[in-house]
């Protein structure tokens, strides 16, 4: 175990390293940084006088050392366009963003899971069939259409739901849904094919030649197998949604870092996008090395290999 | 006596245990051609998709009309279903007054050409990769491990904005975009697909004659994994079509006034409350362009299983 | 735990009288188990040998009860301890097994579940079976560890299956079936998967254990080393048939269908074949079993295959000893055919 688990971190310290560097190139794909903070009618002598300030003029791997240095002590630099340290344009944003992230991982997985035991257990007949069509249609729609359908059939046409803003908890129900669509269809696939190899394996066979009870065969030897796969899909979904919140926040606006990232984009402040992309990545890492240690404690072939 | 009981005991508890009983099969082309007859997704998915190809071929000859002809007069038209809708516009006009089924058959050049080159471009990146860590394993595989975790960190979209941002929305920028964006499940699967077979007697009788390791790669091993390379390619094209429907209408995709279904939706969004065609019917190209490519490779994937398992 | 013989000793722990499975398949109906019968008594061994597909695993699933759904079954008469299991309800049949009826698979390295502890899956089944407490339970699978041979049991409950070896794991699953006492075992090929050497000890377990608790086996096997070994009666089983069945004495020294005599004239025989000299083989392959089948299905693989073979049902002849077989052949003719080929008639 602590063999593993030294390894697991090493390789996710790495990847966390080679991560900032990659986003901390972004910032300097933009052309010349100098040219965009001294403002559009520099003359080059300002333009040489901001680098200067800003110490672009350094060389590129002392300029990534002194931004992780900052970055380490929560100094993610400041925005071009607002002038706000970016750490607090983040902080102020992220509980919106992992509020939508959070809900619709909960709601794929109540759907997804059921669903995709049900499938397995009465595989090829209509309730199968019918659980993979909606993971292949879930997984077609394009999802910024998918909400500005969503926000003229509920919002407008029948007026159920509020279609922008972060008020009340109905608020979230559209954002909700339709990012649910991107995750709750693989969720369901994964939990079909897992819970189908694990119905055909050699031990479910034991357990029933055992007498015990088709819940006890299901639920205790098939279920925890299956769930393997699903807990490692659940930490990589988790920040797929994070990256792709922007799409639900800016149409719902709701001011969340996805719609800060797109927004900065839109108006090239590198700084808060490379240290969303940075920040986001980092999450992912982190999560992905937690399902691994949850996964470690569900099945005993990695807890103590 | 019994070489292999172990895969006969699995088959027969499958309930499908045909293929130990019956000798005489049919050879592997013929039994895909049988599934694929009577693969329902693959036969309705491939039509669709035939019907997209042949609309971006020949898109000048099908469209009625030039895709950028503006005509004031004629502007915001209903489709045909719609009130006042006529039968020279069947899916009516945009606020330019530009034929919006012209502009829906131009819109297929532009997804089928980045989805087919994104998922070439990338498969070629991502099964290089995938092969040469399965093949060498040891630290080679250790690094191209390292490159694909470090890629699944990123988080793809937010990358591709600001990449897409800096470089412009020009069409080879998107390609190239994603396919330094998706390569990671082609790798992952040929990766484990190549160890499988690495293992296998006729590739330890090549190394033993003295065959070079990428005659090898090339000659043994691409051609076992083809089928799955294939089947990653159907999925990365519909998400190389999706992606950028998601960064046209972000606006940071492919530019105005080119017809994509990505643009034509953002294009709508001002009007959708009463004017919604503009958005359903370009934001259905492309569920149904992607659902049908998804249909396909999944169809694909069935026919060339091995135990025939849906 | 003293041998407790059954009430009526004359009663068989199984009877199975005209079983018949079939499967549906993509290319039709699978004949997979064809008009077969056999007993077991208690302390007996049974072995049913053939052939991958020839329809042994089926048969033993179809007694466990456990066939896939795409599987129907026939049979005229199946009971086991006297209970009829042609009637008894789904939640009656599960209350047997792993009580009454317990069955070894092939792979103890994938029959066990991989995510619980050796001790939670033997407990299990005792408690599921109300014979006592979890207190009972470990005290019975610590018993039952050092019966089948494994040391410092106490600790092993508490392992993993991937800890264990591939021998020690079957132990596991032998002392597992055992944990209700059952009246009839079915191994299922459980040697195969494992070393040669492990082989043996798992194949002399099996005997004393059986010594001791009494149980009937059904051992499936494809190996007639094995058979040769343990058995007190043998099925011999070809596509689905039994084409030979009678004690192990008959089979194995006068056998009477052309199928076993190709059988024993694979396997060598220390000091008297010959190093060098050629092994039988037995010509041909298997037929697909789609579909009605008629006449003898060995006669495409037989030498001495003849007109008589091609129609009609070749009944099992029984000579009144148990020696039954399903051959047009007459005794006299082929103890004559055997005689021509000496390497066939062995006894052990």
């Amino acid at each position: 175990m602590g063999y593993f688990l030294l390894r697991r971190l090493a390789i996710s310290l790495l990847v966390a390293i080679t991560v900032s560097v990659i986003g901390f190139s972004l910032l300097r794909l933009s052309g010349n940084l100098a040219e965009s903070l001294a403002g559009e009618d520099a003359s080059p002598a300002q333009i040489a006088e901001t680098a200067k300030a800003y110490g672009l003029d350094r060389p590129f791997h002392i300029q990534y050392f002194d931004w992780v240095t900052k970055a380490l002590q929560g100094d993610l630099g400041q925005s071009l366009f607002t002038k706000e340290p970016v750490i607090e344009l983040i902080t102020d944003r992220i509980g919106t963003t992992i509020q939508v992230a959070c809900y619709s991982l909960l709601l794929s997985l109540i759907i997804a899971l059921p669903l995709g035991v049900l499938a397995a257990m009465k595989q090829n007949t209509w309730i199968d069939r019918s659980a993979l069509s909606i993971a292949v249609f879930g997984q077609a729609i394009p999802n910024f259409w998918f909400a500005l359908i969503l926000i003229w059939v509920f919002g407008v046409l029948l007026r159920w739901t509020p279609i922008s803003g972060t008020d009340t908890w109905r608020h979230f129900i559209l954002p909700t849904i339709t990012l649910s669509t991107f995750a709750m269809p693989q969720f369901m696939r994964l939990t079909r094919t897992g819970m189908l190899d694990v119905l055909e394996s050699d031990y479910i066979r034991t357990a029933r030649a055992k007498g015990l009870s088709p819940a006890v065969v299901l639920w205790k030897h098939g279920l925890r197998n299956a769930i393997l796969p699903v807990v490692s899909l659940a930490a990589v979904a988790f920040g797929f949604l994070l990256g792709g919140s922007f799409i639900v926040e800016s149409i719902f606006a709701l001011n969340g870092i996805g719609y800060l990232a797109l927004e900065s984009i839109q108006r090239q402040d590198f700084p808060v996008v490379q240290s969303i992309v940075v920040f986001i990545s980092v999450v992912y890492i982190g999560l992905t090395l937690l399902s691994d240690l949850i996964n470690a404690q569900l099945d005993p072939r990695i807890r103590l290999h | 006596m019994a070489p292999n009981d172990t895969a006969k005991a699995t088959a027969t508890w499958n309930g499908a245990s045909a293929d130990d009983f019956e000798v005489d099969a049919p050879s592997p082309g013929a039994v895909m051609r049988r599934r694929a007859r009577r693969h329902l997704g693959l036969i309705i998915g491939g039509t669709v998709v035939l019907i997209a190809v042949i609309c971006a071929l020949f898109a000048p000859l099908i469209a009625p009309f030039d895709p950028y002809d503006q005509e004031l007069t004629r502007k915001l038209i209903n489709p045909i279903w719609g009130k006042g809708g006529t039968w020279t516009h069947p899916f009516g006009t945009d606020a330019l007054g530009r034929d919006l089924l012209s502009r829906v058959i131009y819109g297929t050049q532009i997804s089928l050409t980045i989805g087919v080159l994104a998922a070439t471009l990338a498969g070629v990146i991502g099964s290089t990769l995938g092969m040469i860590g399965g093949y060498f394993g040891g630290r080679v595989d250790a690094v191209i491990m390292y490159l694909i975790n470090c890629k699944l960190a990123l988080p793809p979209l937010l990358v591709a904005l600001s990449v897409v941002s800096v470089f412009g929305g020009s069409i080879p920028v998107l390609i190239l975009v994603m396919a330094a964006l998706f390569w990671d499940r082609y790798a992952v699967v040929t990766r484990a697909a190549t160890q499988q077979i690495r293992s296998n007697d006729f590739v330890t009788a090549a190394e033993a004659v003295g065959c070079s390791k990428t005659r090898i790669i090339l000659r043994e091993v691409l051609p076992n994994i083809l089928n799955q390379i294939i089947v990653i390619a159907s999925l990365e094209m519909a998400l190389a079509i999706l992606v950028e429907a998601v960064l046209s209408f972000f606006g940071l995709g492919v530019q105005p006034p080119t017809p994509s279904w990505g643009l034509l939706v953002n294009e709508g969004r001002q009007y959708m409350f009463f004017k919604p065609y503009l958005i359903t019917i370009p934001g259905l190209a492309i569920f149904f362009l992607v659902l049908s490519i998804n249909m396909m490779g999944d169809g694909i994937r069935d026919i060339t299983a091995p135990e025939g398992r849906n | 735990m003293e041998g407790n013989t059954p009430k009526n000793t004359s009663d068989h722990v199984l009877d199975v009288r005209n079983l018949n499975v079939r499967i549906k398949v993509p290319a039709g109906t699978l004949h997979a188990v064809t008009d077969v019968d056999f007993h077991v008594d208690r302390g007996e061994t049974l072995c049913i040998v053939g052939e991958s597909g020839c329809g042994k695993s089926i048969t033993s699933l179809a007694v466990m009860g456990l066939l896939p759904r795409s599987a129907t079954m026939t049979a005229d008469k199946l009971t086991l301890e006297g209970r009829d299991l042609l009637s008894v309800t789904d939640r009656q049949f599960a209350d047997l097994r792993g009580d009454r009826i317990g069955m070894i698979f092939q792979d103890p390295m994938t029959s066990l579940n991989p995510v619980y502890t050796i001790g939670n899956q033997m407990e299990e089944v005792y408690i599921r079976h109300g014979k006592g407490g979890r207190k009972e339970a470990r005290e019975r699978a610590i018993y039952l560890l050092e019966k089948v041979g494994i040391t410092a049991a106490a600790s092993r409950l508490g392992q993993y299956p991937h800890q264990l070896s591939g021998g020690l794991r079957q132990r596991v699953m032998i002392a597992m079936t055992l944990m209700c006492d059952p009246a009839l075992v079915i191994a299922d090929e459980p040697t195969t998967a494992l070393d040669v050497t492990i082989q043996a000890q798992i194949l002399n377990l099996l005997k004393e254990l059986q010594d001791e608790f009494h149980m009937g086996l059904i051992f499936i096997t494809h190996d007639l080393g094995v058979v040769a070994r343990i058995a007190d009666r043998v099925a011999v089983m070809y596509a689905g048939l039994v084409v030979e069945t009678g004690n192990a004495e008959q089979v194995f020294s006068a056998p009477m269908h052309p199928y076993t005599q190709g059988l024993l004239e694979c396997i060598p025989i220390p000091g008297k074949t010959v190093r060098g000299s050629q092994l039988g083989s037995i010509p041909g392959i298997v037929p697909a079993l789609i579909g009605e089948q008629e006449g003898c299905l060995f006669r495409n693989r037989c030498s001495y295959a003849r007109e008589a073979c091609t129609d009609g049902e070749i009944d099992l002849e029984t000579g009144g000893d148990q020696h039954g077989y399903r051959c047009v052949l007459t005794p006299e003719e082929t103890v004559n055919h055997i005689k021509k080929a000496p390497n066939a008639a062995v006894a052990e």
